[in-house]
């Protein structure tokens, strides 16, 4: 990571994602939905505190990430339509949920529940696939701190995510970036909210366990 | 929803230089890509920022089409009095955007 990059992530003034927290805020005070109800009503303030660090989890025997939780909130408690993937509004909540942890270890704990997504989570990552018949930690276990195209290959930690990525030009979730690098080694993308996906966030949130969450990251 | 953004220090010596930052949300598109069907995007892009200190003019940039997306521009001044920094935005399609932030100066 660059000390520029280093430099717009840490200037919380005017960093590039600042939109999107400033979106946030307002949908979370926003009633939504026949139910009459904002986030903000049920969540007290400071209660979203350390939770992003504590995601994916799993809900009722299948494994949810922040965004799914967010929908899942919408839906069961606004009765409102839930926000398409990738959305600015999804994108907006969750970033200003996730900021909410900033500087909190991540906690992902591997007990009876979880174990099963996360077996398959480190399976997929450890799993040749795709026409260039790679896995993930051909490049982030074994070639991390290398160059692929003349960027560096980071070790994968998904400490950051939303994400502000310069080469998006905006705001994009962890499957949005796992999508680039399957769709990098001609794999099949799979779509958002598959159970593989999610899976494979489980596994990348409990491989980074311990590392501070610093949402809303800048990445080139 | 929020789209424009500056960061002025609120209290200032005067003469001193101050650090004035302002980030403007926008996709700024070049003029130059096309769809997957050929067909070119229109440009859109901010054309041009001016701030005035308590009236007076005291930067202006022009931006072109090889800006990135929401453009961060930094710029310095000299507190000179006590007042309202006020910064406009114009851009194509008639894109405005306006924002002012007061400062002390002591």
């Amino acid at each position: 990571m660059s000390p520029e990059t280093r430099a717009m992530q840490d200037d919380e003034l005017t960093g590039p994602a600042v939109f999107w927290l400033l979106d946030g805020e307002a949908l979370w005070k926003r009633k939504e939905g026949p139910a009459g109800a904002a986030c903000a009503s049920c969540h007290g303030a400071g209660s979203m505190k350390g939770v992003a660090a504590r995601y994916p989890r799993v809900a009722s025997g299948r494994g949810v990430n922040l965004e799914q939780q967010v929908n899942v909130c919408r839906t069961e408690r606004q009765k409102a339509p839930p926000w398409a993937y990738e959305s600015r509004e999804l994108l907006a909540v969750t970033a200003y949920v996730a900021r909410e942890s900033r500087g909190m270890p991540i906690r992902i704990e591997w007990n009876a529940a979880t174990a099963p997504f996360l077996e398959a989570g480190r399976e997929a990552f450890n799993r040749r696939q795709g026409q260039l018949n790679l896995s993930c930690s051909q490049c982030h276990d074994d070639n991390w701190g290398k160059r692929l195209a003349g960027s560096v290959i980071p070790q994968a930690h998904p400490t950051g995510y939303p994400i502000y990525r310069l080469e998006w030009e905006a705001l994009g979730s962890l499957e949005r970036r796992l999508r680039n690098c399957l769709y990098g080694i001609r794999a099949e993308t799979l779509t958002y909210g598959a159970r593989e996906l999610v899976e494979l966030e489980f596994f990348l949130m409990w491989r980074a366990n311990g590392m501070k969450l610093e949402t809303p990251a800048v990445r080139p | 929803m929020a789209r424009v953004v500056v960061n002025v220090p609120p209290r200032a010596k005067r003469g001193e230089v101050i650090e004035i930052r302002t980030l403007a949300g926008h996709v700024m598109e070049t003029g130059f890509r096309r769809t997957q069907t050929g067909e070119l995007i229109p440009r859109d892009i901010i054309t041009q920022l001016v701030c005035t200190y308590n009236g007076v003019e005291v930067f202006r940039a022009e931006l072109h089409p090889a800006m990135a997306a929401n453009p961060l521009i930094t710029f310095t001044t000299v507190a000179a009095e006590s007042g309202t920094l006020e910064f406009k935005w114009t851009g194509d399609n008639g894109y405005a955007a306006t924002q002012s932030a007061a400062i002390t100066v002591v």
